[in-house]
Parts: C-alpha cells; sequence; structure tokens
C-alpha cells in the first residue's frame, strides 16, 4: 500500500482540462504493463486516485492521461516536470488483445475511455498483418475535448478505420454529431469475426456493447472497462464491490457477457 | 495434555502479563460489556447479564457470581485485528517512510465461538489472497486467544444456524468454560502457546464430570438460540435483485452505519491525507468506512448506490452470498450484533426469511 516515487518527465496539455503525464521511477526500473491495467496515483497530502496507463513513453516510463474533475485529478494535472508523486501498481486484468488474433477489430472510445484504449491500438498497429480491419471510434463531448486528435490521425495513416464524433458541434465542425454507436454504421466489420474493446461511461459501454450484440457480436467477444471507486486496489478496501466481483482484480476489464447481466441490474 | 480445571482467573491474567501481554478482557463500562485493558480479575464483569433484542441493549444484575453470562458485545476482536485507524506512511520530501508497524502482545480474554469464526473469516480476507497484508500478518500473529464458551446467548444470536458456535472448536489458544458450584473453569487447550501458559498456573486434571458439565453448557446453549436462518438456498434467494423487500426494508433503513461497525467481519476501509503545516509531511492513514454511505460508491459524482434500498441490499447481499463467491465462506457468523445495535432494529434474519 506504499507508493513507489516517480519523477514527471513531461507534461503535455491535451486539451481544456485533460493532462498526458509521462512518469518514471526515481530509482529503479518501471514495471512492464499491460494495456488496460491502472496505476493507483498519488499527488502527496492530496489523495490517491486510480488512473489508466495510456502507453509507455519513448523513455520506458508509464504515459498517464488525466482529467481534472476534483482535488486529486487536478493536484496530478497541475505537476511540473521534475516534481514527484507516488505510484502504486499496474493493477487489474487487461484488455485480451491476444483473442482478436485473425479478427476484424473494433475499439470503441467515449470521452476518456480512449485513454485506456490507446495501448491496444498501438499493439494492434503495431503488428498490422495479424489482424482483420480494424476500426476506431471515438466519441467526445465536443471538438475541444477531443484527446489526441493527432494521434488518431497518425492511427488512420496506419490503416485503422478511425470515425470521430461530437456531441455538440462548434461552428468549425463538420462531422458526424451525436452518440458513439451511431458511428457503427459507418464502420466496416463481419460481426461474427470480431472482436470488440469498448470504454467509456456505463450508459456508452451498455448501449454501445447492445449494438455490437444485436449485430452479431458474441457477447464473450466485447470488452469493457468498468470504473468503480477505488481506494486500494488490492481487494482489501470493499470499495469497487461489484457483485461478486472486485473491479481492481477482477476488472477493470470484463466481457459483456460476464458484466451485462451484471450491468441491467440497477445500483449494484 | 488434556483439558485441566483452574480456580480462578486471577492467576492467569497475572501470567499473561508476565509474559508481557496487555490482557484486554470484558468490562462494564457505559451502560454496556466493552473491551478494554484489565490488571486483575476484580475488573470483570461478575453477575451481570445482557438482554438482546432488536434495537435494544440493557445490562441486568443476576446476583450470581457468574462472570461470563453474557453474549456478543458491541466490541469485538476486529477492533484488535484492524484498528479503527492507522496510519500507513509520511512522506517527508522526497521521502516516503513506511509507518512504524506497532503489534502490541495482545491477550484477549472471552472472545466466542463466533468471534473467533470472524477471525477466521478475516484471515481469508486479509492474508487468504493474491496480496496479504503483512501488518494485519503482525497483529494477528501477536494476539493470543483465550475464548469463553457461550453459556446464555443473547436474544439475537444465531451462530448454531451459520455454524460457528456455540462451542469453540478451532482458532482458540485456550478455550474456558465456566461452571457453577463450585466456581471454576474447565481450561481446553487450542494450542502449544496455550499449553505453555496453562503448565505455569496452579491446576488440577479434569474429571469425567467437568468434562461432561462442559458439555452440557454448550449443549444448552445451543438450544437457546434467539434467532435462526435458513443457510440452504441462501445465494439463490439472494439474487431476487428487485423484490420488493428491499423497498421496505429500505424506507426503514437510516443508512447510520451502525451494523457495519459492530460486525467483526466487516472490512471495508477508506484513506484520509493530510498535511502537516508544522513540518511539511503529508501522512496518510487508513480507517473503518461503510458501504451505507454515500461516498463509498461515488464515481463520476454519483454514487452508485444511491438509495437506501439499494445500499441495504448491496450489504445483506455482500454479507450472505457474494462474500462466498469471493472468499469461499458466509461473511455472517451469527453473532446478532448487526440486530441489536440496529437503532431501528432491522433484523437480517429476519430480512433474509422474507425474501422470496
Ligand atoms: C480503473 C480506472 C481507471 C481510470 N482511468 C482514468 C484515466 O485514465 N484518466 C482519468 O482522468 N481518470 C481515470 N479514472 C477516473 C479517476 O480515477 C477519477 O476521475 C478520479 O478518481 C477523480 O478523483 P478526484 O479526487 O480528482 O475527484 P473527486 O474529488 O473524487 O471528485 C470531485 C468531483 O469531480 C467530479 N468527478 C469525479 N470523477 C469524475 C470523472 N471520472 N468524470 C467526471 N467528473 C468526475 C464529480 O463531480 C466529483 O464530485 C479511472 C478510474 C478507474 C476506476
Ligand atoms: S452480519 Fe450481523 S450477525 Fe452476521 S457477523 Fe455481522 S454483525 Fe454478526
Ligand atoms: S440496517 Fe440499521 S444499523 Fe444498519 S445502516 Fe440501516 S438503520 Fe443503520
Ligand atoms: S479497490 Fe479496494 S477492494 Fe478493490
Amino acid at each position: 500500500m506504499t507508493p513507489v516515487l516517480y519523477r514527471v518527465r513531461s507534461r503535455r496539455p491535451d486539451r481544456v482540462d485533460t493532462v498526458t503525464l509521462t512518469l518514471e521511477p526515481v530509482r529503479g526500473d518501471c514495471p512492464p504493463f499491460l494495456p488496460g491495467q491502472f496505476t493507483m496515483l498519488y499527488a502527496p497530502g492530496v489523495g490517491e486516485i486510480p488512473v489508466s496507463i495510456s502507453g509507455r513513453s519513448r523513455s520506458g516510463g508509464y504515459a498517464q492521461t488525466i482529467r481534472a474533475v476534483g482535488a486529486v485529478s487536478a493536484a496530478l494535472c497541475g505537476k511540473r516536470p521534475g516534481e514527484v508523486v507516488g505510484v502504486r501498481g499496474p493493477y487489474g486484468h487487461g484488455w485480451g488483445v491476444p483473442a482478436a488474433a485473425g479478427l476484424d477489430v473494433v475499439v470503441a472510445a467515449g470521452g476518456l475511455g480512449i485513454a485506456p484504449l490507446r495501448p491496444v491500438v498501438r499493439a494492434l498497429l503495431a503488428a498490422r498483418d495479424r489482424y482483420g480491419r480494424i476500426s476506431v471510434i471515438a466519441g467526445a463531448r465536443s471538438p475541444a475535448t477531443l484527446v489526441y486528435p493527432r494521434e488518431l490521425a497518425r492511427w488512420a495513416r496506419q490503416g485503422a478505420d478511425v470515425q470521430v464524433i461530437v456531441d455538440h458541434p462548434d461552428h468549425a465542425w463538420h462531422g458526424p454529431v451525436g452518440l458513439v454507436t451511431r458511428l457503427i454504421d459507418r464502420i466496416v466489420f463481419e460481426p461474427r469475426r470480431t472482436h470488440a474493446f469498448v470504454c467509456g461511461p456505463e450508459a456508452m459501454m451498455r448501449a454501445t456493447a447492445e449494438e455490437l450484440v444485436r449485430r452479431g457480436v458474441a457477447p464473450g467477444r466485447v470488452e469493457l472497462s468498468l470504473e468503480r471507486n477505488m481506494k486500494c486496489a488490492v481487494v482489501r478496501c470493499g470499495h469497487c464491490q461489484f457483485g461478486p466481483l472486485f473491479v481492481c482484480e477482477d476488472g477493470p476489464v470484463l466481457r459483456y457477457d460476464q458484466a451485462g447481466p451484471m450491468l441491467a441490474v440497477a445500483e449494484l | 495434555m488434556d483439558a485441566v480445571v483452574i480456580e480462578s482467573l486471577e492467576p492467569l491474567i497475572a501470567e499473561l502479563r508476565s509474559r508481557g501481554f496487555a490482557v484486554v478482557g470484558p468490562v462494564v463500562r457505559d451502560g454496556a460489556i466493552r473491551f478494554e485493558e484489565i490488571a486483575s480479575a476484580g475488573r470483570l464483569p461478575r453477575g451481570v447479564t445482557d438482554d438482546q433484542d432488536p434495537g435494544r441493549y440493557r445490562l441486568r444484575e443476576t446476583g450470581d457470581e457468574m462472570i461470563f453470562s453474557f453474549a456478543a458485545s458491541p466490541d469485538s476482536a476486529k477492533r484488535y485485528t484492524q484498528p479503527p485507524r492507522q496510519v500507513l506512511f509520511r512522506m517527508r520530501g522526497e521521502r516516503i517512510e513506511e509507518a512504524e508497524e506497532e503489534a502490541p502482545r495482545i491477550a484477549l480474554l472471552g472472545v466466542r465461538a463466533c468471534d473467533l469464526a470472524a477471525i477466521g473469516v478475516q484471515d481469508r480476507v486479509f492474508l487468504g489472497g493474491r496480496h496479504p497484508d503483512p501488518a494485519y500478518r503482525l497483529r494477528r500473529e501477536a494476539l493470543l486467544l483465550i475464548a469463553v464458551n457461550c453459556a446464555v446467548p443473547g436474544g439475537t444470536c444465531f451462530c448454531v444456524s451459520m455454524g460457528t458456535g456455540p462451542r469453540v472448536t478451532a482458532g482458540h489458544d485456550l478455550a474456558l468454560t465456566e461452571l457453577a458450584a463450585p466456581h471454576r473453569f474447565l481450561v481446553e487447550i487450542g494450542s502449544e502457546r496455550g499449553e505453555e501458559i496453562v503448565r505455569a498456573l496452579p491446576y488440577a486434571p479434569a474429571p469425567a464430570r467437568d468434562l461432561a458439565d462442559a458439555e452440557e453448557v454448550s449443549r444448552t446453549a445451543a438450544g437457546r438460540m434467539g434467532r435462526h436462518v435458513e443457510t440452504e438456498g441462501i445465494q439463490e434467494r439472494l439474487s431476487a435483485h428487485d423484490s420488493p423487500r428491499w423497498q421496505q426494508v429500505g424506507a426503514r433503513c437510516l443508512t447510520c452505519a451502525n451494523c457495519t461497525m459492530v460486525c467483526p467481519t466487516c472490512f471495508c476501509t477508506t484513506v484520509e491525507d493530510s498535511t502537516s503545516l508544522a513540518d511539511g509531511t503529508a501522512e496518510r492513514a487508513e480507517r473503518w468506512d461503510s458501504c451505507f454511505t454515500l461516498g463509498f460508491s461515488e464515481v463520476n459524482g454519483t454514487p452508485v448506490r444511491s438509495s437506501n434500498p439499494g445500499r441495504y441490499r448491496q450489504w445483506l447481499t455482500h454479507k450472505f452470498s457474494t462474500w462466498i463467491d469471493q472468499f469461499g465462506m458466509s461473511g455472517c457468523v451469527g453473532c446478532g450484533r448487526c440486530i441489536t445495535w440496529c437503532p431501528v432494529g432491522i433484523d437480517v434474519t429476519e430480512e433474509l426469511a422474507n425474501l422470496p
């Protein structure tokens, strides 16, 4: 439960309220991680929150993309290069990337849900010929809150079909408007031979998973990443209970055949 | 060494203290049986019993010389296995110091079978998984458990239903059965540590009659359970997520968290971070938390379980059903504390019985 000190190596504001930090251990090596895993990030004296690892930086550290929504996330977003934070982890079960081999892949992100999916897309594109069609669909509240716009463009150049939609367009926006599920019409995939990775607000994940399943994707081939309140991340504090599961250890990534029935129960 | 008989607890307490144990036992305080450090057997609650019913706890004098004529008290061993608040670490500049792990040697006197079972549940939670808690292990190893076989179960007890009592069978260093006329204690040995301590006391081998009397105490106690739970098919019954019962009990529940605070197995905690203005150090502490609070499940600014029925259902379902999925055992040991200490007298056994 004691964090290890990491130093902020770089800080890149992504959008209005979002920052990507790269972190390196003050001493020793940065442990490996699987796409979809998270760390507990500690802003000294302020608090600790779960944050997904959004990539490995060029120097070998973790990249983590944080949206300032409260005291801890704001304190972390304010950290400058050279300052220290505490890191525990990586924790949790990541995405089942190997299970997608040989299939069409749909990656669907809502809002900051793109952060834990970024290592997935990078892994898919790094072995491009191992997969069928790769589609990335991303939704944002407004064009200004869309994260990683340059990287999305790069993914398109590297052979992914990248589609973006916003809830609230501004005058410069010419793309589609609405919910992420609308983009499912715009991508090409063969449902029975498709694996999907979905992350975003719970309502978005349910709607997306339902739509994919309705089109014939097997519920066991749709993976979601859940968010629950977390304090310990090591199955001791009880906060992340989700029916019989602890999201910190049994998740955050769960298959829709497992999570779907439980997500349908209000207040579980 | 088989069972022995001792005439008084005074030499036992003295022996434990001379071995460096703080002896923690039951005393009368604030109109209840509480647990605190004692120096002599004179502090133990002689001639007192408790009446326990849903939302009701009263002490009553019996006028006899018996010391352990009461049932579960608001305190449980959890206070010593998992303290209500503990500092985890301090950060000074760019250095993190782990909290000095204090594990005082404590002899808990008067622990009941249900409470030993509760410690067994905690052992599974804190030591049985993939991330064992070293601080818990230290505290646990420093704990000596001197159990007492229940003679007078409370009106809210149901350990027989949960298979945890009333007779002590495992997890103890010593187990006492209090016998009357003449007043004496049958001592059964549960561990090598326990045996070593008994060898240092004035004792007599137990005659067959005392062994039979002790058996009779437990048999009588088992027949006097205040309550009962049908555990057969309990997980199926608790899968009725939309039973109207949840609305009814939720309408009564004050979400005060009392039931979780007195429960010997409820393990949920939260953390508090603070900084000292004096020396600039940052500190992180862990303290008991409860799934009945709104903030417990908050994500994205809204609690996952915002309604009273939702939170009550989470608690009951966890205790009696999902705990089994998670840890292979029930999270309830039948001590009845949550029933007694619920200000509105919500009774888990009644709620379970009324599910479809
Ligand atoms: C497995 C997992 C992975 C996560 N990965 C990331 C990640 O990569 N990047 C990231 O930024 N966050 C991530 N989160 C969410 C992040 O942990 C929370 O946003 C954070 O705990 C908020 O803490 P806080 O102390 O800053 O805000 P709090 O003090 O807890 O909240 C203050 C207020 O902010 C609002 N708020 C809180 N959380 C959110 C939220 N998520 N979205 C919108 N409003 C909110 C609410 O109105 C709340 O009342 C993840 C969570 C989990 C469980
Ligand atoms: S749920 Fe109630 S009866 Fe069961 S162990 Fe907890 S306090 Fe005791
Ligand atoms: S069940 Fe009773 S003790 Fe528990 S939270 Fe509700 S009112 Fe409080
Ligand atoms: S975060 Fe503490 S149990 Fe999962």
